[in-house]
């Protein structure tokens, strides 16, 4: 966790990113996250909560997590010479459990018993219920009855670590459902219960606060580059989008150099003229789970079912900060189709040894596009979120 | 700071207040179960005796409803409701009668018709207020400032939680009413006991001064209502209501008179519960 830098200091105290962000809750809410948003503000100082955090990234979680040179994939692709930020490594195996710890630390200052979760692909529901047996903590994740189809082992995970996984069973049992029933457990048991968001999206604080909990994966980067090639900022950062949470984590710390190119990349499901969930390619500003940013929703702003064969981005949103920085230009978003993430798993299992989670897998799709044409000297950096493990039904199904 | 809109509602429970007498407002879905029952359903409701009607414009994530609602809203959705008709139904209702029409739905429905084209139509069809239950009270917002423009009554919430100095706030913004929330909760949820819910709508009516206080979410009931109201200036139900045009219609044996004559029989009822 880190002060946003000078030049670069969203949301404002309203909590928007430009047009992007605020607060579309109902009013039982508001001084929850009055609440949470001083105790965030608060623990940010203070040095005892600064210790507990990065103590549990280092010890628990395994961070550092390395940043491995992909030699075989850039000779592969022809290009500059990338890097693998490897947050396939964390525990649990994926990005999600920085966000989770640091969430965690905060519900127990704050006195709150009860915490809540939605997952979608169930890694962030895993790292939820990780961190709530790790501190002896009731646990409900929700999650679309689709979605404890598709993502079976994680539903198992979840309940070994003594969480209650509850299907979502309304509109279409995915993510977004999961979401709407979590906000309407907060909506019953505000006095008691913390709701772990799992991506920077949500009402103001959490899309700073998720975001805050994740830049550490920026700022290794910078720390492991410069030891490896003397320069801390690279040429490329690549991350898939699906909340954005992977993504922000990488890009933040960069975002003040503008010679630093971030790329984005949203899943294109079936193709963006079939079913998908390329929110910031094809979706209009929107309110949804809390905030205004952009959104898959029809011409009467009914909010449309996105789909990708990865359970973690298929959502109709994405977070606001991610609206902003396409609406600004700072960052560029692509999309890569399903059959284009299989590739992509392929690719890096076959090149590099590392077998990627289906979401990550569309972050090298985009790579496989990119790179052939930059320049040999050219660093490029991608966020591999999550490892492969809990989509090899999936994945085997698909090859 | 907005100032509170005179209107068909504000003037309606004044007069109710004036006579000594609670006042019973009814939510039901547009659009649901069908396209074809939304004017007869508001009609009925309306003959029974209910002071002010909330027609719901169905949302495909309606974050603060219980499962009644939320069903209605997906049925409504499927049969073909889009905001045009709703306000095409509110038009042609507010024509017939003197008995004040409200809008209450979520944000992105009236983002995407247009913040300000949707107050103007709204007023344009007769509507004397709106609740947007996920548009929390600001004045710099494009939906109060739009509210203002066209002179709609903008209907705040109010909870359990809600501090005091934000109970302050919330009245300044709001008018026609303010909207209790019964207990932390979505609608059609259990209430539980009476009690603490009595205590905490007589602190809030205590501490607003500007509008009057209705509750809602939960009560399904004459016995209900009659509770509720000895503790605030009316009470609000939806759930139920929509349970029984839902069941009605379900019941294919059941000819649309009687359906329409149980929807307007129940709503007599629950306005028993509001002369005390
Ligand atoms: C491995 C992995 N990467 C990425 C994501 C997408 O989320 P976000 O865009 O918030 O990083 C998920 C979500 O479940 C995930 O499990």
């Amino acid at each position: 966790m880190t002060e946003s830098t000078a030049t670069y200091a969203l949301p404002d105290v309203r909590g928007y990113f430009g047009d992007f962000g605020g607060s579309f809750v109902p009013e039982i809410l508001v001084p929850a996250l009055e609440e949470l948003t001083a105790a965030f503000e608060e623990a940010k100082h203070d040095p005892s909560f600064q210790a507990q955090y990065h103590g549990l990234l280092r010890d628990y979680v395994g961070r550092p997590t390395a940043l491995t040179f992909a030699e075989r994939l850039s000779e592969h692709l022809g290009g500059g010479r990338i890097y693998l930020k490897r947050e396939d490594l964390c525990h649990t195996g994926a990005h999600k459990i920085n966000n989770a710890i640091g969430q965690i630390l905060l519900a127990r200052r704050m006195g709150k018993t009860r915490i809540i979760a939605e997952t979608g692909a169930g890694q962030h529901g895993v790292a939820t219920a990780t961190v709530c047996a790790r501190f002896g903590m009731e646990c409900i994740v929700y999650m679309g009855a689709e979605d404890i189809e598709r993502q079976k082992l994680n539903v198992h995970r979840m309940q070994l670590l003594g969480a209650e996984v509850r299907p979502a069973t309304s509109g279409s049992q995915t993510l977004k459902d999961a979401t709407n029933e979590a906000i309407r457990d907060w909506v019953t048991n505000v006095r008691d219960t913390f709701y772990i968001i799992g991506s920077v999206v949500g009402p103001h604080p959490y899309p700073a606060m998720v975001r805050d909990f994740h830049t550490i994966i920026g700022r290794e980067v910078k720390e492991a580059l410069e030891a490896k090639e003397g320069r801390s900022d690279p040429d490329i950062l690549i991350a898939c989008v699906g909340g954005g949470s992977n993504a922000i984590g990488l890009f933040h710390p960069f975002l003040d150099n503008p010679s630093v190119r971030c790329i984005g990349v949203e899943a294109s499901g079936e193709g963006l003229d079939g079913r998908h969930a390329a929110t910031l390619t094809l979706g209009r500003p929107g309110i949804l789970h809390g905030a205004l940013s952009y959104l898959l929703q029809d011409s009467e702003g009914q909010v449309d079912l996105a789909h990708s064969i990865s359970a973690g981005l298929d959502y109709p949103g994405v977070g606001p900060e991610h609206a902003w920085l396409k609406q600004s230009g700072r960052v560029e978003y692509l999309s890569a189709t399903d059959d284009e993430a299989m590739f992509g798993v392929k690719l890096l299992s076959e090149t590099e040894g590392i077998i990627p989670a289906l979401e990550t897998a569309h972050a090298i799709a985009g790579l496989a596009r990119i790179a052939p044409d930059t320049a040999a000297d050219q660093l490029i950096v991608l966020n591999c979120s999550g490892r492969g493990d809990k989509d090899m039904q999936t994945i085997a199904g698909a090859l | 700071m907005t100032s509170i809109t005179e209107s068909r509602l504000t003037s309606r429970l004044g007069a109710l207040a004036e006579r000594g007498e609670k006042a019973l407002g009814m939510f039901v879905t547009s659009g649901f179960p069908d396209l074809d029952a939304t004017s007869d359903v508001l009609r009925a409701i309306d003959a029974g005796g209910a002071d002010f009607i909330e027609l719901g414009m169905p949302f495909s994530d309606p974050l603060a409803e219980g499962v009644p609602i939320q069903r209605s809203s997906a049925r409504a959705l499927a049969a073909g409701v889009t905001m045009e008709r709703t306000l095409a139904y509110a038009r042609a209702f507010t024509q017939d009668s003197e008995t004040p029409l409200l809008l209450m739905g979520y944000g992105n429905p009236v983002m995407q018709y247009g913040i300000s084209n949707f107050f103007r139509d709204a007023r344009s069809s007769g509507v004397q207020g709106v609740i947007l239950p996920d548009v929390l009270p600001d004045p710099d917002s494009p939906f109060f400032r739009a509210a203002s423009e066209y002179g709609v009554n903008t209907v705040c919430l109010v909870s359990p939680t809600t501090p005091d100095a934000r109970l302050d706030f919330i009245d300044e913004l709001s008018s026609g009413f303010v909207y209790a929330v019964s207990v932390t909760g979505v609608t059609g949820t259990d209430k539980g006991d009476a009690d603490p819910i009595l205590a905490y709508l007589r602190h809030v009516k205590e501490r607003i001064s500007r509008n009057p206080l209705l509750v809602g979410f939960g009560i399904r009931s004459a016995d209900d209502v009659r509770s509720m109201v000895s503790a605030a200036d009316g009470a609000i139900v939806g759930s139920a209501l929509v349970d029984l045009v839902g069941a009605c219609w379900d019941n294919d044996a059941m000819p649309r008179d009687e359906k329409l004559a149980t929807i307007e029989n129940f709503v007599r009822e629950l306005k028993s519960g509001t002369r005390v």
